[in-house]
C-alpha cells in the first residue's frame, strides 16, 4: 500500500516537471504554425511565418551549419591526436593539460570572446570574417571532442593493440590510421555530435563576435525576438529545434552505442 | 620457412625510471631454432627480457641485442621482423579473423593471391578453417588464441615471442594448446622465446628454460637438468615440489642422520641439507625403511596422492603415492630414499642417472 502510495507521488511528480518543461516548448512552436496568436488557434495553422523566417533568415541558417561542420572538421584534427597524445604522455603535466582544456567551458563565453577580441580584434579582415567565429566555436567545443575520444581510448586497451600491431611491422602511422582510428570511433561519433550541437547552439561567444554579415542562428534568434512579430520569433524556433532534436536523440543513441562496445 | 636465427643478449640491464631495476645486466644466447623458456614467478624479469628481445624495450646503456650477426639493438619493433603472442590476445576489435590474422601480410603489401594462400595455410594449421569472416567478441578465449598465433606465424617472423600466452585460459584448454604450440614449434623450427610462470608449460615446451629470480637468471639448462640438477634452493622450489630434510648429525661410516631415521649419500658429504622429489620416495615396509614417520594428511589428486607424513622434523616430508592405496592419518610408515634420488644444489655433480636423464 505504502510502496503504491510512493509510486503514484513519483509519478505525479515526474509529469509536473515534464509538463513544466515541455509546456513553453509546445507552445512557442504553436505559436510559429498559427495565424495570429494573439487570436489563437482559431485563426487558423499556417507555414506562413517559418515561410518569411526562411526569407529573412536563411543565410544565418547556413552559416551555423557551415561553422558547425568546419567547427567538426577542426576539432576533430586537432582533439583527436591531442586525446592521443595526452593518452601516450604519462608526464604529469598531461594531468594539468587536461584540466586546461576545460577552462574555456567554465570561463564565461562573453569573457572569452573580449579575450578574442583583444588578441585579434585588430584584424580587420580576419575580425570580419566568419574565421574569426570559428575560433570561438572551437575554443568552447574542443575540450568535449578530447573529453569523448579520450575516455574511449582508455578503456580500448589501445596500447597493447599497437604493441601487438608493431610487432606485425606496422609503423607509426599504419598503426594510427589501421588501429588507433578504428578503435575508437564510437568515441569521435560521439564528440562530433556534441561538437555539431554545441557549434549550432552556441550564443554568448558568437553575440560578442559577430559583425552584421556574420549572424549565425542562435544570433539571428535574439534579433527576431527583439525587432520580429512573435510568430516569426516562434516559427524561427521551430526551425532550430527541427535542427537540433536529431542531433540530440544521435548523442543518446552514441552513448548508449559507446557502453555497449565496453 | 625462413631459416631460424640466433638471439643474443650482452649485457643487458634495464632499469626504470625512478631507479627500480628490472633486470640486473644479463648474457643470453638462444640458438637458431631453439625454444628457450623464461621462466619465473611475477616481477622476476622474464617479461622485461621478453621485451628487450622484442623491441618493445630498449636495454639501458651497453647493452646489446643481436639477430644471428646483426646488431638490432637500435630497431623498433616494427623493424625486427618478429612475431608476438600476448597474454590478453591483443586482437583488433575492427577486424574480423581474417583481416587481424592477414593484417602484417597486408601491412608488407603481399600480392591478394599470396595473402590469400597464406591466410588458408595458418588457419589450418591452428584448426581455424572457417572461422574467416568471424568478428573477434564473437570467439571463445582458446579461438582468440589461436588467432594471435596464426597472426604472428603468418608472416613469417625469424622470431616467435610468447608473452604468458596460455595464462588467461582455463586449465583444460591451456594443456591443449600447450600441445598445440609444442607441435606448431617443431614443425616451424622458428627460434622461440616463450615466457611463462607454469612450470609444466615451461617443462613441455622448451628446448631449455632459464628460471628466473629477481633480475638475474638463477639457471638455464634443459628441463632435466634444471629439473634433477637445479642449481639452487630457489630453482628446485620453483621447479615441482622438493622436500628438504635437515641433516641433524652425522655416522661413522657417512650416514646422514636426519629426522626420522637415516640416509646414505656419499656424494653428499658435508651439507647441512638433503634435497628430494616427492615422487622419488617410495613407501616400503617398517622394516625396510630408512627413514619412518606418521601420516598426518593424505590429498587424492586422481592419479596420485600425495602423503604429508610427520618425521619429526620442521616442515612434513611430501611423498608421491599410488592412488589406491589408502593410509589413514596416523599410520606409521616407512619412506625409502636411495642415494640415487637425493640431492643438494651445490653438488650438482649427482648421479649417473640423473645424467641419463639429462642428456636424454
Amino acid at each position: 500500500m505504502k510502496s503504491r502510495l510512493r509510486f503514484t507521488l513519483q509519478l505525479g511528480f515526474t509529469l509536473v516537471v515534464c509538463l513544466f518543461m515541455i509546456v513553453p516548448v509546445a507552445m512557442s512552436v504553436i505559436a510559429g504554425l498559427t495565424e495570429n496568436y494573439f487570436v489563437g488557434l482559431q485563426s487558423g495553422l499556417t507555414l506562413r511565418w517559418v515561410n518569411e523566417v526562411w526569407q529573412l533568415y536563411a543565410d544565418t541558417i547556413w552559416l551555423s551549419i557551415k561553422l558547425a561542420l568546419a567547427c567538426l572538421l577542426v576539432t576533430i584534427v586537432i582533439g583527436v591526436p591531442a586525446a592521443y597524445g595526452l593518452l601516450r604522455s604519462r608526464r604529469r603535466w598531461a594531468n594539468a593539460i587536461e584540466e586546461l582544456l576545460l577552462l574555456p567551458v567554465a570561463v564565461p563565453g562573453l569573457a572569452t570572446a573580449l579575450a578574442l577580441l583583444l588578441a585579434y580584434g585588430s584584424y580587420r579582415e580576419f575580425r570580419g570574417s566568419w574565421l574569426f567565429i570559428l575560433i570561438g566555436h572551437v575554443l568552447f567545443t574542443l575540450p568535449f571532442m578530447v573529453r569523448a575520444v579520450l575516455s574511449v581510448m582508455q578503456t580500448a586497451k589501445l596500447p597493447q593493440l599497437e604493441e601487438a600491431a608493431a610487432s606485425l611491422g606496422a609503423g607509426f602511422r599504419q598503426r594510427f590510421f589501421g588501429v588507433v582510428i578504428p578503435n575508437c570511433m564510437s568515441g569521435i561519433l560521439a564528440g562530433a555530435l556534441m561538437v555539431v550541437t554545441l557549434s549550432i547552439g552556441e550564443f554568448n561567444i558568437t553575440w560578442m563576435l559577430h559583425t552584421p554579415l556574420t549572424k549565425t542562428l542562435p544570433v539571428g534568434l535574439a534579433d527576431s525576438y527583439a525587432s520580429m512579430r512573435l510568430e516569426i520569433g516562434s516559427a524561427y524556433t521551430l526551425i532550430f529545434l527541427v535542427m537540433v532534436v536529431p542531433l540530440l536523440v544521435a548523442i543518446q543513441w552514441a552513448g548508449k552505442l559507446t557502453q555497449q562496445h565496453h | 620457412m625462413r631459416s631460424s636465427v640466433s638471439i643474443t643478449l650482452n649485457h643487458c640491464s634495464r632499469t626504470f625510471a625512478g631507479g627500480n631495476t628490472a633486470l640486473q645486466p644479463l648474457d643470453l644466447h638462444v640458438n637458431a631454432g631453439e625454444t628457450l623458456v623464461l621462466l619465473g614467478p611475477s616481477g622476476c624479469g622474464k617479461t622485461t627480457t621478453l621485451r628487450i628481445i622484442s623491441g618493445l624495450e630498449s636495454p639501458d646503456n651497453g647493452g646489446q641485442v643481436l639477430f644471428g650477426e646483426r646488431d638490432v639493438t637500435a630497431l623498433p619493433i616494427e623493424k625486427r621482423d618478429v612475431g608476438m603472442v600476448f597474454q590478453n590476445y591483443a586482437l583488433f576489435p575492427n577486424m574480423s579473423v581474417a583481416d587481424n590474422i592477414a593484417y602484417g601480410l597486408k601491412i608488407q603489401r603481399l600480392p591478394r593471391a599470396e595473402i590469400a594462400h597464406r591466410l588458408d595455410e595458418v588457419m589450418r594449421m591452428v584448426d581455424l578453417k572457417g572461422f574467416g569472416e568471424r568478428r573477434i567478441d564473437a570467439l571463445s578465449g582458446g579461438q582468440k588464441q589461436r588467432v594471435a598465433l596464426a597472426r604472428a606465424i603468418a608472416v613469417l617472423p625469424k622470431v616467435l615471442l610468447f608473452d604468458e600466452p596460455l595464462a588467461a585460459l582455463d586449465a583444460k584448454l591451456r594443456d591443449r594448446l600447450r600441445i598445440e604450440i609444442g607441435q606448431l614449434l617443431r614443425e616451424l623450427g622458428t627460434t622461440a622465446v616463450y615466457v611463462t610462470h607454469d612450470q609444466d608449460e615451461a617443462m613441455a615446451l622448451g628446448d631449455r628454460i632459464a628460471v628466473m629470480q629477481a633480475g638475474r637468471i638463477a639457471q638455464l639448462g634443459t628441463p632435466q637438468e634444471i629439473y634433477h640438477q637445479p642449481a639452487n634452493a630457489f630453482v628446485a622450489d620453483f621447479i615441482g615440489a622438493v622436500n628438504c630434510l635437515e641433516v641433524i648429525g652425522m655416522q661413522a661410516d657417512g650416514g646422514l642422520i636426519v629426522h626420522g631415521g637415516e640416509l646414505v649419500a656419499t656424494h653428499l658429504q658435508g651439507v647441512s641439507t638433503v634435497y628430494c622429489r616427492p615422487e622419488d620416495i617410495q613407501v616400503v615396509p617398517l622394516s625396510q625403511a630408512d627413514i619412518k614417520g606418521k601420516v598426518v594428511q593424505s590429498i587424492f589428486l586422481g592419479q596420485s596422492q600425495r602423503l604429508l607424513v610427520d618425521t619429526g622434523g620442521a616442515s612434513p616430508l611430501q611423498i608421491e603415492a599410488p592412488c589406491r592405496q589408502r593410509w589413514p592419518n596416523g599410520t606409521h610408515i616407512g619412506l625409502n630414499l636411495p642415494s640415487s634420488v637425493l640431492f643438494h644444489p651445490e653438488k650438482t655433480n649427482t648421479t649417473d642417472t640423473t645424467k641419463e636423464l639429462a642428456n636424454g
